[in-house]
C-alpha cells in the first residue's frame, strides 16, 4: 500500500506539467465554454424548452461531442501518456531498482490514469451544472435552466460514462506498457474506437462485448424517456462487461510488469 | 554480519542463445571501491542489472549485504543507490524537481535535495529543465539521484561517461570521499583501466561474460610487477628447486617467472640453476604496464 501511495503521489508530481494532466482540465473547460457560448448566442432558439428538456438539449450538445469520439480518444491518450513518460526518459530501469514493490508502482500508475479520467468527467459534470445555471441567471426568460435541478442526473450520467471508459483504459494501458512508440497503441485504439462506434450504431447484438463501443452504448442507453426524465442505470450490461475487461487487462498488465526484465 | 556487500555465486545469464554472464562469482568487500572493468560488451551492464534485480535469475546466487536478492528485494534495494547506463531523468522537469520526485518515492526529506544539488554542483542549474542539461550535468544529476537516500552501497555503471577531465576528477574525488569518510561501498564499472586504477581498492576484470581477474588493486599491481622470465630445462624440477631457495615462482608458457628485484639477484638465480645442473636457455627481464596487462587479460 505504501508503494501504491507514493507512486500515485509521484505520478501527480511529475505529470502536472504534461498535456495529459492539463488535457483533463482544459478539455471540459473548452467544450463546456463553447456549448455555453452557443446557447447564450442562440438563446432565442430555446425559449420553448422548459425544465429537464433544456438541460437535455444542453447535455446532448456536450456529450454528443465528448462521448462518441473524444472520450475514447482521451482515454487512449491518457493511457499512452502515463506510460510514455517512463519510456521516453528510459526510466523503467530506474523505477524498478527503487525499494518499491512492482505491484505498487504499477497500481499507482494505473490509479493515476483512472483519477485523471475521473477528474475530467467530474469537471464536465460540475462545469455543465455551473454553465447551465449561469445561463439561467443571465437569460432567465429564454433559458429556463432554473426550473429543474439537474445535479443528480449530471453526476450519474458522468459516473456511467466514466465507468464505461474503464475497459478501454485497461486495454490501452496494457498496450502502452508493452509498446514504447506512439503509433501502435494509438493506431489500434483509434481503429478499435471506429469499429466500436460502427458496431454500436448498427446495433450489432454483441456490441456490448467491444469495450471501445461502451461510451457510446452508455450514452445511447441514457436517452430521456417519454415521461421527460432521464433513467440512468449506471451498472448496465456494457458497463459490467467493461469493468470485467478492465479487471482482466489490469491483472494481465501486472503479470507483465512483475515478470518484466529491463534489458 | 557480512564481509561482502556484494557476493555472487557462479552467476549465469543468457539472452536467447548468447551467454552474456558466465560463471561470475563476485566478492565485493564492504567499504571498498570495486572497479568492475571490461571492454564494451563484456557483460558489465548485464551483471549490474542482475545485481539490481532488473534482470532476473531463478537461482539464488546473488547476495547483497549477506541477504539473497530475490527473497529480500525491497529491503536490499532500500540500501542501494544506482546509476545504470545513461542517467534516467525526466526531461520536462527541472533538476530539483527530478530529485524532489525521487525523494518522494524514497521517503527522503526534501532538505536532502538541496544538499545533493550542492554536492554535485548543480545549484545554479537546479531550476533549469533537465532536457537542457549537458551530458555531464545529466550524469551528475544521475549520481545525485543515486545518492539521495544515503545508501550503504552505490552501484554505478560508467559514471564518468561523457564527463570532461575536470568532471571525471570531481566524480573520482566524490566517490573516494564517500568510501573513505562515509564508509560506503562503491561498485563502479568502467572500460577505462586508468580511471579505475586511480580510485579503486579492488578490481574485477570481465570479458565475454567471464570474470578473468578479481582481487585488490595491490594484487593487480603485483601481476604487473616486472619479472625475470627464465627458459630452463626440467621446468618443474627447476621451479621446485628455486622455491626451496626462497624464490616466489610461477610458471607460464614453458617459462619460469621470478619477481625482479635487482640485476645481482637475477645473476644469482642463473648461477644457482647452472651450479645445480640445470641448463638455462634464456633470462629475460620483462616489464608490463597495466594497460598491456588489461589487454592480455581480456584478449583471450
Amino acid at each position: 500500500m505504501h508503494s501504491f501511495l507514493v507512486s500515485l503521489r509521484s505520478e501527480f508530481y511529475k505529470s502536472r506539467k504534461t498535456l495529459a494532466f492539463w488535457g483533463a482540465i482544459l478539455l471540459p473547460v473548452a467544450i463546456i465554454s463553447l456549448i455555453t457560448f452557443g446557447f447564450y448566442a442562440k438563446s432565442g432558439k430555446f425559449t420553448q424548452s422548459e425544465g429537464i428538456v433544456i438541460w437535455g438539449q444542453y447535455v446532448d450538445g456536450v456529450l454528443g461531442v465528448m462521448g462518441v469520439l473524444l472520450m475514447p480518444m482521451f482515454v487512449i491518450f491518457v493511457a499512452y501518456s502515463v506510460n510514455n513518460i517512463e519510456h521516453r526518459a528510459d526510466m523503467w530501469k530506474s523505477i524498478f531498482s527503487l525499494p518499491l514493490n512492482r505491484w505498487g508502482i504499477y497500481a499507482g500508475k494505473f490509479g493515476f490514469a483512472v483519477l485523471l479520467i475521473a477528474l475530467c468527467l467530474f469537471l464536465f459534470a460540475a462545469l455543465l451544472l455551473a454553465g447551465g445555471n449561469i445561463l439561467g441567471v443571465m437569460k432567465p426568460d429564454e433559458l429556463k435552466f432554473h426550473q429543474y435541478n439537474f445535479a443528480a442526473e449530471a453526476f450519474l450520467l458522468h459516473t456511467k460514462l466514466f465507468l464505461s471508459g474503464m475497459g478501454i483504459l485497461a486495454i490501452q494501458f496494457l498496450l502502452s506498457l508493452i509498446w514504447t512508440d506512439f503509433i501502435k497503441p494509438m493506431g489500434i485504439g483509434f481503429l478499435s474506437t471506429v469499429a466500436g462506434i460502427i458496431a454500436a450504431n448498427v446495433n450489432w447484438e454483441y456490441d456490448y462485448l467491444i469495450p471501445y463501443a461502451h461510451p457510446l452504448l452508455a450514452l445511447q442507453s441514457m436517452k430521456p424517456s417519454e415521461s421527460g426524465t432521464v433513467d440512468v442505470n449506471v451498472f448496465s450490461q456494457e458497463v459490467v462487461v467493461g469493468l470485467i475487461v478492465a479487471a482482466v487487462a489490469f491483472v494481465l498488465g501486472y503479470i507483465i510488469v512483475a515478470r518484466r526484465s529491463v534489458k | 554480519m557480512y564481509d561482502y556487500s556484494i557476493e555472487t555465486q557462479a552467476l549465469q545469464f543468457r539472452f536467447g542463445t548468447q551467454q552474456v554472464v558466465d560463471n561470475v562469482s563476485l566478492q565485493v568487500p564492504k567499504g571498498s571501491i570495486y572497479g568492475f572493468l571490461g571492454p564494451n560488451g563484456a557483460g558489465k551492464t548485464t551483471t549490474i542489472k542482475l545485481l539490481l534485480n532488473l534482470l532476473r535469475t531463478r537461482e539464488k546466487n546473488i547476495y547483497l549485504f549477506g541477504q539473497e536478492l530475490n527473497a529480500k528485494r525491497v529491503g536490499i534495494l532500500s540500501r542501494v543507490g544506482s546509476l545504470v547506463e545513461q542517467p534516467a531523468i525526466y526531461g520536462h522537469l527541472s533538476g530539483r524537481e527530478n530529485l524532489t520526485n525521487r525523494a518522494m518515492l524514497l521517503g527522503v526529506p526534501k532538505k536532502n535535495v538541496q544538499q545533493l544539488l550542492k554536492l554535485v554542483d548543480l545549484e545554479q542549474a537546479a531550476e533549469k529543465k533537465a532536457s537542457n542539461y549537458s551530458l555531464g550535468m545529466k550524469q551528475r544529476l544521475g549520481i545525485a539521484l543515486a545518492l539521495l537516500a544515503d545508501p550503504e552501497l552505490l552501484i554505478l555503471d560508467e559514471p564518468t561517461n561523457g564527463l570532461d577531465p575536470n568532471g571525471i576528477i570531481e566524480v573520482r574525488e566524490l566517490l573516494q570521499d564517500l568510501a573513505q569518510n562515509q564508509g560506503k561501498t562503491i561498485f563502479v564499472s568502467s572500460h577505462l583501466l586508468a580511471e579505475v586504477e586511480k580510485m579503486a581498492t579492488h578490481v574485477g576484470i570481465i570479458n565475454k561474460g567471464k570474470l578473468l581477474f578479481q582481487g585488490s588493486i595491490h594484487e593487480l599491481h603485483a601481476l604487473n610487477a616486472s619479472l625475470v622470465r627464465i627458459g630452463v630445462d626440467r621446468l618443474a624440477e627447476a621451479g621446485e628447486f628455486l622455491t626451496q631457495e626462497g624464490f616466489l615462482i610461477s610458471a607460464s608458457d614453458g617459462f619460469l617467472n621470478v619477481p625482479f628485484n635487482s640485476q645481482e639477484e637475477m645473476g644469482r638465480v642463473n648461477t644457482l640453476l647452472v651450479n645445480h645442473g640445470f641448463t638455462v636457455f634464456s633470462l629475460q627481464h620483462q616489464r608490463k604496464d597495466l594497460e598491456n596487462l588489461f589487454l592480455d587479460i581480456t584478449k583471450n
